[in-house]
């Protein structure tokens, strides 16, 4: 009975994206077609000729009315084509299938880190309210979310490359005298373990952990504002009392009682959150010539290269999407309460 | 109610200092805004080849940059840019956003869809990859920055204010005012309008320090403002290539004034919050 | 007194607020002996709860006690430490709290509420921790309760969680049942169930129970004596057939005379004139005075107790009915 319901529900979490992925393509479209200016001239290059231009906009059917043009972005869509990169003249799609992986490991890692830190930060600054962990919490909150994702990485590089030395050049995923490992899943920390070779994983890890913490200190601020607030709400809550009177152990009571029921407002935030990972994504790349999507665009943008820009946005608002969907249905599921009513 | 509002007033200063330190800043920053030029010490875009690199010393008190030129200079200057586009942006998106929320908050109906689907789409997108993409169409300017910024940063006054019309809608005084006889609009933009001023304006100081980070971090990765212009987000990525060989200054001092500034604001924005709402306090 | 199960002597709490210290509690005794029901009566505020919480050592971190020792079986409960405070909860005395719907757990089923307790507790196993929490429901007469235990408290009614709140409360056998307004917010109906059900259990198993409430009637159905609390003073404190005779607080007479009554008109009642002192700052000795309309110069002078005008007639007042 409540698993039938359950599973309607997340049914329609998953019809609940679909306008957002209309939206964005619609977006994305009228970014490159509708705008001012010739498309045409965008698409083919800042070092294209009258004559190549023409090809481009015959190719791309920009000498078509705008419902036809849109009919035909659709269906370039639909078959995974985003058409070619002036740059490199390979299709946008290859481009960033290639680069996708490094990105993911990166924001991946960033994530993980944050959460690992935030989570038990808010959930001690809850239970000891005015001692110096809770400040400790809210000076990093304040300070997370004030802090430009792009400085912070150059400090940690001044810090521990510079400085201390801990850390390898930041340049790339992998320094210049080791082998990419054989591709599996395009991650090199989980390729390396699959080939066996834990020299290179640690030295993949090694070229990670800045990138990564850079990241993540910048979504350590809203998760463990979240975390706080909410453990703080719970814990002052009426069931967690009743688990107290009833002698449940600190740890119980604390854990699986009110964490359990704190986090879930956690997990609706963390889509927040991966929005502006996935932004800051691009400036961390730019700091540590991470070879992912992000610098990718970033080339892309000054080279005028614009079906990789459009490629890169499309990209990005489809797995933030994704992300969002996911989040959705594990909210759903974690739940009891949803699936009932409405 | 002007005397409580003051008592009120000094109670959240007492009680939180970190606002009257946040509220200095505001006012230092202001100062650079307006002054900045004439309180520089060195033309921002003079350059000294044979001053290139110096760490900070006593006549160029944030070092100079690779092209001689002072940084303290560059950074007070930059103040003025900075702050103008996330001062526009904001501007913009406040109007344009508290508009079409108050309307969609007042109308309901196909208004509230079709506005709430505007936003919802806006929020589809990584908000720094959606102004990235906004400039690449635009053009790669630096009014294209403020309209990119102003647009990723519209959902959240739309939705503001949306909440705050939709509450005061069926408020007592509105519907004394509506007997009065005046007119729906007027009614919104005269009596429910003013009234949600005060939780939009903890929106806009929350908001003002996102939107510097914003307009920073496209000129980080050089869009907008060309060099040798000064700018805090600019200045970090030319210094960025220095760091690696310890000249630590060039990115330091515009990265700690960038911060400062987002520290600020938001700062102001919660000490707002406490003014506004005493309850989300004890 | 040297048999009472649970005895309160002196007990006095407060609470540090950023407005000023709270006294909430001032010298309030009590007790409760084996298979009796003890009533805790007074209007919103006078600190029934707090007295509860700080017998079951569940007090507000800024609670403070200041004052007074409670024993459960001999057991110091001010000197015992939190971890043999812990092992006491739940196992040896136990106590169920008003609004049940939002005492349960929203995201855990009512079963394996049930059943961490008796896993903490009793030493079940992962395994008959389950058999026994559904023992535990269908002592409360919930019916098919093999299936209720995998229910959500939201799909259960509002009585139905009281019953699964009584349920977990008595899994473990405690000697001592503390009842925090258990009926509040319930419909009438339902609230003498799940009264019914309290006493039955309670007789059956022969334990103690405080009932706070502040229904005059109710206490008076099931209680064997009670114990009338105002503004942190114990104020009164007799049989129940007694008290409600020939009560001697005047602000136990007014509790009565603004209780309806089946035998009496609405006209008849009378509400108390004031209201309920501010706790902080210096209190006079009777914090009735203000309200009372018998005070007399004497009821200023400081060293007011508690004084047995009968057997088991105890009254804190200088000027008694
Ligand atoms: N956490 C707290 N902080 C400060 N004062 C409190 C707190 N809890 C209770 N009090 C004080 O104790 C008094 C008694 O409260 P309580 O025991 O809940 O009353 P009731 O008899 O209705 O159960 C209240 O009037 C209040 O002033
Ligand atoms: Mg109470």
């Amino acid at each position: 009975m409540a698993t039938r319901s359950r599973l309607g529900l997340v049914a329609r979490r998953l019809a609940g994206a679909i306008p957002s992925i209309i939206g964005v393509v619609v977006v994305t479209f009228v970014l490159t077609r509708a705008l001012p200016g010739d498309p045409a001239a965008y698409f083919a290059g800042a070092a294209a000729d009258a004559e190549s231009i023409e090809a481009v906009r015959h190719q791309l059917g920009l000498d078509r009315s705008l419902p036809e043009q849109f009919v035909g972005y659709v269906v370039a869509l639909a078959q995974g084509d985003l058409g070619t990169s002036v740059s490199s003249g390979r299709p946008v799609t290859i481009e960033l299938a290639e680069r996708l992986p490094a990105s993911i490991e990166l924001t991946g890692l960033g994530l993980l880190f944050a959460l690992m830190v935030a989570i038990p930060l808010g959930v001690l600054a809850a239970t000891r309210p005015n001692s110096w962990v809770d400040h400790l919490c809210r000076v990093v909150v304040t300070a997370g979310v004030s802090l430009p994702t792009f400085f912070s990485g150059l400090f940690l590089v001044y810090v521990f490359y510079y400085l201390l030395g801990w850390a390898p050049s930041p340049l790339g995923r992998l320094d210049f005298i080791y082998l990419p490992p054989p591709q599996v899943t395009g991650f090199y920390t989980v390729d390396a373990l699959l080939a066996g070779d834990t020299e290179t994983f640690f030295a993949a890890l090694r070229q990670l952990v800045l990138p990564a913490l850079t990241l993540g200190l910048f979504a350590l601020a809203p998760i463990a504002r979240m975390t706080r607030g909410s453990m703080i709400q719970v814990l002052s809550g009426d069931f967690v009392r009743t688990a107290r009177a009833m002698g449940l152990r600190r740890r119980t009571v604390l854990i699986t009682y009110a964490l359990r029921n704190a986090l879930l407002p956690v997990i609706t935030t963390l889509g927040m959150v991966f929005s502006f990972l996935l932004g800051s994504n691009v400036l961390v790349e730019k700091v540590f010539s991470w070879p992912g999507v992000g610098s990718w665009a970033i080339e892309g943008l000054i080279a005028s290269d614009y079906a990789a820009v459009q490629g890169f946005v499309l990209t990005m608002a489809m797995l933030f999407i994704a992300v969002n969907l996911a989040i959705d249905v594990l909210y759903t599921l974690i739940d009891p309460r949803l699936g009932m009513d409405g | 109610m002007t005397s409580t509002f003051a008592r009120h007033l000094v109670y959240v200063l007492r009680d939180n200092p970190v606002t009257v330190v946040a509220f200095g800043l505001f006012l230092v920053l202001v100062v650079l805004g307006l002054f900045g030029p004439l309180l520089a010490p060195y033309d921002p875009l003079a350059t000294q080849a044979a001053l290139a690199l110096q760490p900070p010393n006593a006549s160029h008190w944030f070092g100079t940059d690779h092209l001689g030129r002072d940084v303290l200079s560059r950074v007070i200057v930059a103040a003025r840019l900075d702050l103008l586009i996330s001062v526009c942006a904001v501007t913009l998106s406040f109007a344009l956003g508290s508009s079409l929320g108050a309307v969609a908050g007042f109308y309901g109906g196909i208004a509230d869809r079709v506005i709430g689907r505007v936003a919802d789409t806006i929020m589809a997108f990584p908000l720094f990859v959606l102004a990235m993409g906004i400039v690449a169409a635009l053009g790669n300017t630096v009014e294209n920055i403020v309209y990119a910024t102003a647009i990723i940063n519209l959902p959240f006054y739309a939705r503001v204010a949306r909440a705050e019309v939709a509450i005061r809608r069926q408020a007592g005084f509105v519907d004394a005012a509506r007997l009065a006889g005046n007119g729906e609009l007027r009614l919104l933009a005269l009596h429910i309008f003013p009234n949600t001023l005060p939780p939009m304006m903890v929106q806009v100081s929350l908001n003002m320090g996102w939107a510097i980070l914003n307009a920073a971090g496209l000129s980080f990765i050089g869009l907008g403002v060309r060099p040798p212009t000064p700018e805090w987000g600019i200045m970090v990525a030319e210094g960025a290539t220095y760091i690696i060989s310890g000249e630590w200054w060039l990115a330091l001092f515009p990265g700690a004034a960038l911060m400062l500034a987002v520290f600020c604001f938001n700062l102001l924005g919660d000490g707002l919050r406490d003014l506004i709402d005493p309850r989300k306090r004890t | 007194m040297a048999a009472a199960l649970l005895a309160v002597d002196r007990l006095s709490v407060s609470f540090r607020t950023r407005s000023g210290v709270v006294k909430a509690l001032e010298e309030v005794s009590f007790a409760v002996g084996r298979g009796e029901m003890v009533g805790l009566v007074g209007e919103s505020g006078s600190g029934k709860s707090v007295s509860a919480y700080a017998v079951m050592g569940i007090q507000d971190p800024a609670a403070r006690i200041t004052g007074g020792t409670m024993h459960y079986s001999g057991v110091d409960l001010t000197a015992a430490s939190e971890r043999d405070l812990q092992d006491l909860r739940g196992c040896e005395m136990s106590m169920i709290f008003q609004s049940p719907r939002t005492a349960l757990n929203p995201i855990r089923t009512i079963g394996r509420q049930i059943a961490d307790v008796l896993l903490r507790h009793s030493g079940a196993t992962t395994r008959t921790a389950r058999d026994k929490a559904v023992e535990a429901l269908a002592q409360v007469r919930i019916t098919d309760p093999a299936r209720r235990y995998g229910a959500y408290p939201f799909e259960l009614s509002g009585g139905m969680c009281q019953r699964v709140m009584i349920a977990m409360a008595l899994a473990c056998d405690p000697q001592l049942l503390i009842l925090d307004e258990p009926t509040t917010g319930l419909d009438v109906t339902t609230q003498a169930a799940i009264m019914d059900l309290v006493q039955e259990l309670c007789r059956a198993r022969n334990m103690g129970a405080l009932l706070i409430t502040h229904d005059l009637h109710m206490a008076a159905d099931y209680c064997d004596r009670l114990v009338v609390m105002h503004a942190g003073h114990v104020v009164e404190s007799a049989a129940v057939a007694t008290l409600l005779s020939n009560p001697r607080h005047p602000y136990t007479a007014g509790l009565i005379a603004a209780t309806p009554a089946p035998d009496r008109g609405l006209e008849a009642i009378t509400s108390i004139p004031g209201s309920l002192p501010d706790l902080r700052g210096t209190l006079p000795p009777c914090r009735y005075r203000q309200r009372c309309t018998r005070a007399l110069p004497a009821c200023d002078l400081p060293g007011l107790a508690m004084t047995e005008l009968d057997t088991g007639h105890l009254v804190k007042c200088r000027n008694p009915l």
